[in-house]
């Protein structure tokens, strides 16, 4: 039973999104028997209630409040107040994700020292390494069902991963596979297997695909432990005189502003609403912000280096038949800077739907050199781009100067501009891309730009020394005890893999250390 | 309100003839832009029909797709009509918008310009004026969101309800 929790009870642990970071984290609390509520900003709409439409599911799920760009990234001209591709419902962006789940590599977590000085970019060593994090990650793949851990098979290729293996056979790739991926191969956790529908990113609507929606919320639930409240947007963390944060202030489903206690406050609403919360969170105290002390709160915004390359050939594919990222070529995510770049990318199948093919393919583009593409949709194969981008102190989200929004909140502006690694990068794995595909006999290839960002990372980044960052090794702010953050903003770098296994990993790791520290007395 | 609807095909040639000739694909007759060999007409209500003639042609100048009809385009663009009726700025854009591509086209006006050629060059002139952006940019959803045009591209849409692609040919391909 989802226990309901009284707004003035001081005693709870409030967290702020339901998605990957805040879903994980309120169960894992809840099963060591800490109360927890969850606020979410978005209403719940359970897996039976998604619909196999992208603009519809679109429609139903994801972050369509106003922000606006900045920068030179071409997603600020052909989407200027669509930065990022993210959700605002229960389960966060874990309804719309694709599931591939991926370990870091080792010396990703040791960027600066692995890469050396890069102009431009504000590098810096994660305060964990992977061995610190291999046991989470060990618990977040048993927990997701990730396939090809603990024995579970990996999921069967479709036809557009059998393009793209046959590619990677021609080109001498080695490590290509049907992936890592948080969907069920087999019936197990009392859900079913994958049935290969292919919208993946509209909300699986057999539960085969993680979710923390239908797995760690429900969990969480039945513990008595954890209340849910959707609809409930909050906009300001207060705190008291001696600077520890004592509730959070939320705009509840009719509008009305409310303030929910907590003894301890995690924040977990993705890279854009979590430093606005904080940003927004200013006081007399804290003029700059809450935990900002070291002026990086929103600060180096990371979105992956990434693109994608689309192929025709003279017979069909079908690339939208079943499940949608299933392959992966791993070669190329090496560190090896002979390629004119540090930092390496992930190759992995992606296919979009007609209405999305549309919008996505090349933004702006009309004219037959466009439609003659669209008219060989199901000859299509597809392929995407994912690598490390540099982060970069200018690359921010702020708070917008004049606009709010509803509840009086001034909008994020989100600025990004590529760093030349980045584009280098992105030529290098366009090329191999296209001649992957051309190995299989493509009459023509298509390297297409980035969407809006699904990957947003890095601004309250995690650093050793708390001048370099919002939160120490555990998310727990440098400035204030009882605040934590409990999402991908805490990354100190992007790795080239998906983020949200890394992201779950440090939400068990950081349920263990708030718990002790509860039991402990210390916060 | 635009209504889209089916009618008898045909006009009677006499008919044709006396409204502008055989040749034309699009047919002006009171408020509506008629397709006579495709039987549907649609109704406009705030913008001229032949306003809306020519709107359905510069979107298939954008986005030519020759195996996929008329009418789909007609259907992509009637949201114009009706939001010329509430907003009477869009109104103007689009009625003005229009007028420019016909006078840039010279006595014919846009739709008597014969190769598509010809009428991309003049969109291509304009193609960073706000009433380009506002036909294209809503015809990438309006045209491509269509379930009816789908199967024109072998897209074949919701899948859920027929069990996935798990026996329905997630793998099935054969040339490689
Ligand atoms: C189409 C798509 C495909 C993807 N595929 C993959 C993949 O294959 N592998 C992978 O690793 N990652 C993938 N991702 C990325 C993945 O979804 C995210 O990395 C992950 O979900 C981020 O977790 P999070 O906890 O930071 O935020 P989210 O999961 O986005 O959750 C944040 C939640 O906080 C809520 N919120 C925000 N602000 C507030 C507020 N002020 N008050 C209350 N609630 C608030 C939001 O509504 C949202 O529900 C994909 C994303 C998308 C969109
Ligand atoms: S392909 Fe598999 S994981 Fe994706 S939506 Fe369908 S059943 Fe779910």
């Amino acid at each position: 039973m989802a226990a309901p929790f009284d707004l003035n009870n001081d005693g709870v642990v409030v967290i702020i999104g339901s998605g990957a970071g805040g879903g994980t984290l309120g169960n894992e609390l809840a099963q060591k028997g800490v109360d927890v509520v969850i606020l979410e900003a978005g209403a719940r709409h359970e897996y039976d209630d998604f619909v196999n439409d992208e603009w519809d599911s679109f429609t139903q799920l994801a972050w369509k409040d106003k922000r606006t760009t900045s920068g030179d990234w071409r997603v600020a001209r052909d989407f200027p107040n669509l930065p990022a591709w993210i959700v605002k419902s229960v389960g966060g962006s874990t309804t719309h994700w694709a599931g591939a789940s991926l370990r870091f590599q080792e010396h990703e977590f040791k960027a600066h020292s692995t890469y050396g000085k890069v102009d431009g970019a504000s590098l810096l060593d994660w305060p964990i390494t992977l061995a610190e994090m291999e046991p989470y990650y060990a618990k977040a793949e048993a927990k997701m069902g990730v396939t090809g851990t603990n024995d579970w098979p990996r999921l069967p290729g479709n036809n557009n991963f059998k393009v793209l293996k046959a590619g990677a056979d021609k080109l001498g790739y080695k490590e290509c596979h049907t992936g890592n991926m948080a969907i069920n191969s087999v019936d197990r956790d009392d859900r079913m297997s994958c049935q290969q529908t292919g919208f993946c990113f509209q909300g699986c609507k057999w539960g085969a695909k993680w979710s923390t929606l239908y797995t760690e919320i429900p969990k969480g639930e039945a513990t008595g432990h954890l209340e849910v409240r959707p609809n409930a947007m909050a906009v300001k963390i207060n705190h008291d005189a001696s600077g520890k944060v004592t509730g959070v202030v939320y705009a509840d489903k009719d509008g009305k502003l409310q303030e929910q206690k907590a003894r301890i406050v995690a924040v977990a609403g993705n890279s854009i609403e979590s430093p606005r919360l904080l940003l927004n969170s200013e006081s007399a105290k804290f003029p700059n912000g809450l935990a900002n002390s070291s002026g990086q709160v929103g600060k180096n915004y990371m979105r992956h280096t990434t693109g994608s390359v689309y192929a025709i050939f003279d017979k069909p594919v079908h690339m939208y038949r079943g499940t949608t990222m299933a392959g992966i070529i791993r070669d190329e995510a090496r560190h090896d800077p002979s390629r004119g770049f540090v930092g390496g990318y992930e190759m992995e199948t992606l296919a979009l739907g007609l209405p999305f093919m549309a919008a996505f393919l090349n933004p702006g583009g009309w004219g037959r050199s466009f439609t003659t593409a669209l008219d060989h949709y199901d000859h299509m194969a597809g392929l995407w781009i994912v690598g490390e981008d540099m982060p970069r102190a200018e690359n921010r989200i702020t708070l917008h100067a004049d606009e709010k929004d509803e509840h009086g909140m001034p909008i994020a502006d989100v600025h990004f501009d590529d760093h030349a690694n980045d584009t280098a990068m992105r030529d290098h794995a366009y090329k191999q891309g296209q001649a992957l595909y051309a190995a299989v006999g493509a009459t023509r290839t298509f390297p297409t730009p980035p969407y809006p960002s699904t990957h947003n990372l890095g601004t309250n980044r995690m650093s050793e020394k708390a001048e370099d960052g919002v939160v120490n090794k555990h998310g727990q702010a440098h400035d204030i005890k009882n605040l934590f953050v409990s999402d991908g903003s805490q990354f100190t770098t992007g790795g080239a893999e998906n983020p949200t296994l890394t992201i779950v990993s440090l939400a068990i790791r950081q349920a263990d250390y708030i718990a002790n520290q509860m039991s402990e007395k210390s916060i | 309100m635009v209504t889209i609807y089916e009618r008898k095909p045909g006009l009677s040639r006499r008919e044709l003839l006396k409204r502008g000739g055989a040749s034309a694909l699009l047919v002006i007759s009171g408020s509506a832009v008629i397709s006579p060999q495709h039987a549907w007409g649609l109704e406009t209500s705030a913008l001229k029909p032949e306003t809306m003639a020519t709107l359905i042609q510069m979107a298939r100048d954008i986005y030519p797709h020759d195996q996929v009809p008329d009418k789909y385009y007609a259907i992509a663009v009637k949201a114009h009509d009706e939001l010329a009726g509430k907003d009477p700025a869009h109104k103007d854009l689009i009625e003005n918008g229009i007028a420019d591509l016909d006078t840039k086209a010279g006595s014919g006006g846009y739709r008597g310009l014969g190769w598509e050629e010809q009428r991309v060059a003049l969109l291509k002139d304009i193609e960073t004026s706000p009433f380009f952006q506002a036909v294209r940019g809503g015809l990438v959803v309006s045209l491509y969101n269509q379930k009816e045009v789908w199967p024109i591209f072998g897209y074949e849409g919701e899948s859920y309800s027929k069990g996935g692609y798990i026996k329905r040919g997630f793998d099935d391909i054969e040339w490689l």
